[in-house]
């Protein structure tokens, strides 16, 4: 298999984490899913650096996000398939 | 795979205990004998002085753990003998008796009514002697899973939950059940993973002990003394630019340390020795790097395994500290302080299995021996956890 642009935990995940340097806009991400070793394809929206993470599919404002199959917060913004994920539209739920 | 049956070269200590180094340490019991605890170790090659910022004035449970933290620190196998210096003899006498009780040499001096010059002379005669002593003990085969292995990830990133966290993960499920003891910490970073640590503990005794410890944390330092979202606290900075956004989603990643199968049999106070035989323990630390490292030093961890994403340096003096990463933008820009890559994890170019392997190897290797990153850069931070004001 050719090396992945994009690892995904488990297939319930809303996102997936960028795992190579210099990602731009318009990529046709290879995206491997850890727990099963499936794969799919994905276009990047956004210029992300290596370890940000991008939205697999339509996010809305409130939605809660799920990675590793489990909550990790909840979005403070929408955001579209294929764009960054971050700090300015992801919040956590705690603290 | 069996385990049991590989073995690595080092110090079988007094009470049984394996060391994998052979340290005579300068342990300074408050902040003003650091000077002379460094003045001996200046005197004396190959002594280690561990200064440190506290020791006057503390009570109750934040002097209980003062002591545990120094007693630990000397007490840790891979120091063959201790010189003790403090202010004034009491609780001088306190700490040297209580590393004195694993049968190590241990030597005790204070600086009231001698003063510094005839305090560092007499302890330099003293540190000559154990160095003499230490450097003729030989090393002998010892079973892998007599270490005690423990980990903690620091500046950590997304990278360190698909990749280091899971190795080490892996390291544990393969050598927890065939002896080794281990132990994983870091309360405020289990925040948003609490339901799934709890369900790891082995009996329902452990899980109380650790939920108790968790809800204390949360609610006596997070909520009583928080002034916003600590966005800018936990996840750090360096966890941000990493990709990190939530506490829930760096402490699903730090969880991954503990793999699949391992289960906790307690729940430790900070600094507190495992008592209850082999196994996986969790300990109520900060998730402070050097703060947590030096807390499970002093609870007896020889060897410390530490993933890290955005490339945290931390070290320790008495402790070899592994550095574990698989985000390739660290090990291209700062490759120097990584013992063990596992960038293959990410390209899925190497297997989780593959990649726990490499660190077992890589401890046998450690515990042989080979100087890690750290080491060899010289990182010796010995950050201790204070609990409250000085009296």
């Amino acid at each position: 298999m050719s090396k992945p642009h994009l690892l995904v935990h488990d297939s319930k995940d809303s996102v997936g984490v960028v795992v190579v340097e210099g990602l731009t806009a318009g990529t046709e991400m290879l995206c491997v899913v850890t727990h099963d070793n499936s794969d799919f394809k994905l276009t990047a929206k956004h210029d992300i650096p290596i370890g940000h993470k991008v939205a697999l599919g339509d996010l809305a404002d409130g939605q809660t996000i799920i990675k590793y199959g489990e909550e990790i917060g909840k979005m403070v913004a929408a955001a579209g398939k294929g764009e960054h994920v971050h700090t300015h539209n992801m919040k956590t739920k705690r603290w | 795979m069996s385990y049991t049956n590989r073995t690595v070269k080092a110090w079988r200590r007094e009470n049984g205990r394996v060391g994998v180094r052979n340290h005579v340490v300068i342990l300074p019991v408050d902040d003003i004998s650091n000077a002379a605890c460094e003045a001996v170790a200046n005197n004396i090659k190959g002594t280690l002085a561990i200064p440190h910022a506290y020791g006057r004035l503390q009570f109750g449970a934040d002097l209980d753990l003062h002591f545990r933290t120094m007693i630990g620190t000397g007490s840790n196998p891979n120091v063959a003998a201790v010189v003790v210096i403090g202010i004034e003899p009491g609780w001088t006498k306190i700490i040297a008796d209580g590393i004195r009780a694993t049968g190590k040499p241990v030597a005790e001096f204070s600086i009231e009514q001698n003063g510094d010059i005839k305090t560092i002379a007499d302890a330099s005669w003293k540190a000559k002697e154990f160095v003499h002593w230490a450097t003729e003990l030989q090393k002998e085969d010892c079973p892998l899973t007599d270490l005690w292995v423990s980990t903690k990830c620091g500046e950590s990133d997304t990278t360190t939950g698909l990749s280091s966290c899971p190795t080490v993960g892996n390291m544990y499920d393969k050598l927890i059940p065939e002896g080794l003891y281990g132990c994983f910490g870091e309360t405020s970073e289990i925040t948003g993973a609490e339901h799934i640590c709890e369900k790891r503990a082995a009996n329902p005794e452990a899980a109380e002990k650790f939920m108790a410890i968790f809800k204390e944390y949360s609610e006596n330092v997070i909520f009583a003394n928080q002034t916003d979202d600590l966005s800018d606290s936990q996840p750090t900075k360096g966890n941000i630019l990493g990709g990190l956004t939530t506490i829930e989603e760096k402490a699903l990643g730090n969880l991954e340390k503990i793999g699949r199968e391992c289960t906790y049999i307690d729940a430790l106070q900070a600094a507190e020795e495992p008592k209850k035989g082999n196994g996986l323990y969790f300990m109520d630390t900060s998730s402070a790097a050097a703060e947590c490292v030096v807390l499970m030093a002093a609870a007896g961890y020889v060897i410390h395994t530490f993933p890290t994403g955005q490339g945290n340096v931390v070290g320790n003096p008495i402790v070899p500290v592994i550095k574990i990463s698989g985000n390739p933008r660290t090990l291209r820009t700062m490759g120097e302080h990584i013992d063990c890559d596992v960038t293959g994890v990410l390209s899925r170019e190497q297997t989780i299995d593959e990649a726990g392997d490499a660190l077992i190897e890589m401890i046998e290797r450690t515990a042989n021996g080979r100087n890690t990153a750290a080491e060899a850069l010289g990182h010796r931070e010995f950050s201790m956890t204070k609990l409250y004001r000085s009296a």
